[in-house]
């Protein structure tokens, strides 16, 4: 055993040497090979982010949303509607819900107003998201012009921006009083948006809103794990466009590694000769080119990790922000929580390390299995 | 004792450029001597080393090594066993043979560049699985002998002419073996420096070394402490002399 230790810790010594020897060639390799994973990486940890703050987020949306359908569109639900539903057995609550969009021509992007169930501001006042307020480089005590759906132009003031925390669902958020609503979009009285209802037992949610299906056909009850569902498919989607992308970097890398890492040349196939010459088996010059092979993938996974890590926990993905984030013209701003998925960072690992040692051994394997002598007529 | 009977070996075998450079040599080598063998460019003195020092296998015939001349207490086919054929042993078998019965010193010296002498020294001695603490000082101590101390940690390309042909020599005794085998060693080397190899030789000798050496110069097959010279032409045995 001691002696197997002190043999891998010699030709550990001579690897060391070895590549401290092909400075040039090995830190390009670390360098693009570092590239590589940085952009992967910095793909995975922001879908993964924000995924999970996503799930975050709709943790506390309500249950059920019930909207109305008229010829298979949405169209505004009646508010007597919510009372029918109270009245289904399992369900604590059911209110209804104002909210639609806004288009701004002054900065060309859409907002989403909406009426709070609880704390509305007071009349001609507006809650805004952090997102609106750096478009518009306004605060509080600012005045807002909205053209109503007669033409006519509103006025409101802002009183407060909402949390940062939230910003990635409200970034484009505008809260206002009801009535202020209703004027702005000439929604008629008696009827919503969509109507939220929560159930006693959460195990029961389905079959709320199957009934709620039974008793009101006009509607469509959408319970919050779909909604859950509908956000991963979308971030999963803007990840996997990231992916292939970078699939094809990766792609590149491989041919790149291919040719570096084992395009041996005549210098080190001579070495090879010379190190079999003088009593090296195959299997130590291979360990050779295998702890090569490691010590560079190694320390560029590690590089480009936590490069990636950087990028996008600490530097919010600057880089990926515009294809990954938001489909508002307002793109969210706000530093991500970090997380880390191991399964991912496990895969990453056997898809560029693995390969890329692979590269550099099967070269060596047919180099050190040539006859020594023929480093004799070299 | 190193024997090799009727030794053939041929490059390319059925193709057109076919070419046998060793014809079918039987030749006997005494233990604890210095044989030359002596021949022109291409006459297979490159080749028979080769063979010898189990660097290569032959086409067909036979080489035996005496069991004394298998250091390290390694012994294939068996622990009583006089004599062991090499030429049918496993690669891996031949690599041991490689390692701990011979020494070589190349041509071209074919010292690794980039390194220091003291790591190119210490090179032959990595697979062996010795503390690194103890094939250091070895080195240290082969250097020393060489009159190279002063260069251990000099990297190769540095070197002359003659220091980088006995870093050589100090690679070739590492693992202190039973017989030096040397290819055209003073091909790169002005007549001093031939002469103080060829000195190097004899006290390798003296130390109960065996040599065999391949040269055309006569510095090497004319020096005093060499026992037989082998004439060699056209990979056949063309004669011998004292």
């Amino acid at each position: 055993m001691t002696g197997w230790i002190e043999k891998n810790r010699s030709i550990l010594d001579f690897t060391l040497s070895s590549l401290l020897r092909r400075k040039g060639k090995n830190l390009s390799l670390f360098a693009v090979y570092t590239l590589v994973v940085f952009m992967l990486g910095s793909a995975m940890f922001l879908t993964q982010a924000m995924k999970r703050e996503a799930a975050l987020i709709l943790k506390d949306a309500p249950e059920i949303v019930v909207q109305r359908l008229l010829g298979g569109r949405y169209d505004p639900i009646p508010l007597e509607y919510s009372e029918k539903i109270r009245a289904i057995r399992g369900v604590s609550t059911a209110g209804p819900r104002l909210w639609g969009y806004y288009y701004d021509p002054v900065i060309g992007a859409n907002y989403t107003l909406m009426v709070p169930r609880t704390d509305a501001p007071p009349p001609e006042k507006i809650i805004i998201g952090s997102g609106v307020s750096r478009s518009r480089k306004a605060g509080q005590g600012d005045i807002f012009s909205f053209r109503g759906y007669d033409g006519d132009n509103r006025n409101f003031t802002v009183a407060g921006e909402l949390s940062p925390e939230s910003e990635l669902v409200s970034a484009d958020l505008i809260l206002m009083a009801e009535a202020d609503f209703r004027g702005l979009f000439g929604f008629p009285a008696g009827q919503a948006t969509d109507i939220v209802v929560s159930v006693r037992n959460p195990k029961e949610v389905l079959t709320i809103a199957r009934k709620v299906a039974e008793l009101l056909p006009d509607t469509r009850p959408i319970v919050r794990d779909e909604m859950v569902r509908t956000y991963d498919s979308v971030f999963d989607w803007r990840g996997g466009i990231v992916v292939v992308l970078l699939m094809m970097a990766l792609l590149a890398f491989v041919i790149f590694a291919w040719e570096k890492a084992s395009g041996l040349s005549a210098d080190e196939k001579r070495e090879i000769g010379i190190l079999k010459a003088i009593g090296w088996e195959t299997s130590d010059v291979i360990a050779v080119k295998a702890y090569e092979g490691l010590l560079v993938s190694f320390f560029s996974f590690s590089a480009g990790l936590l490069a990636a890590y950087g990028h996008v926990f600490f530097f919010s993905a600057f880089l990926f922000v515009p294809a990954l984030k938001g489909w508002s013209v307002l793109y969210p701003e706000y530093r991500i929580t970090p997380f880390i998925d191991l399964y991912q960072v496990a895969v990453l690992f056997f898809l560029t390390v693995v390969p890329y040692t692979v590269a550099t051994i099967i070269p060596s394997w047919r180099a050190a299995i040539i006859d020594p002598d023929s480093v004799m007529r070299s | 004792m190193i024997k090799l009977l009727n030794v053939r070996k041929g490059f390319n075998l059925g193709r057109p450029n076919e070419f046998i450079a060793v014809g079918g040599v039987t030749l006997a080598m005494e233990a604890n001597r210095v044989t030359v063998l002596k021949g022109p460019s291409g006459s297979g003195k490159t080749t028979l080393l080769s063979l010898i020092g189990c660097m290569a296998r032959p086409t067909s015939g036979r080489i035996t090594l005496r069991r004394g001349l298998l250091a390290g207490g390694y012994f294939p086919g068996g622990a009583d066993a006089p004599e062991v054929e090499v030429t049918s042993l496993p690669e891996r078998f031949l690599t041991e043979v490689r390692r701990r019965t011979f020494g070589f010193i190349f041509q071209q010296f074919n010292l690794v560049k980039g390194i220091t002498v003291l790591e190119n020294v210490m090179l032959p001695a990595y697979p062996l699985g010795e503390a690194h603490g103890a094939v250091k000082k070895r080195a240290h101590a082969l250097l020393e002998m060489f009159d190279l101390a002063g260069r251990a940690v000099a990297k190769v390309e540095w070197l002359s002419g003659g220091e980088a042909q006995r870093v050589a020599i100090a690679r070739a005794l590492m693992n202190d073996p039973p017989v030096i085998i040397a290819d055209e060693p003073t091909a790169h080397l002005d007549s001093k420096l031939s002469v103080a190899f060829m000195e190097i030789i004899a006290r390798l000798k003296e130390q109960g070394k065996t040599a065999v050496i391949a040269s055309h110069d006569p510095l090497v097959f004319g020096a005093p402490m060499v026992d037989r010279v082998v004439a060699v032409r056209d990979g056949l045995i063309d004669g011998e002399g004292q």
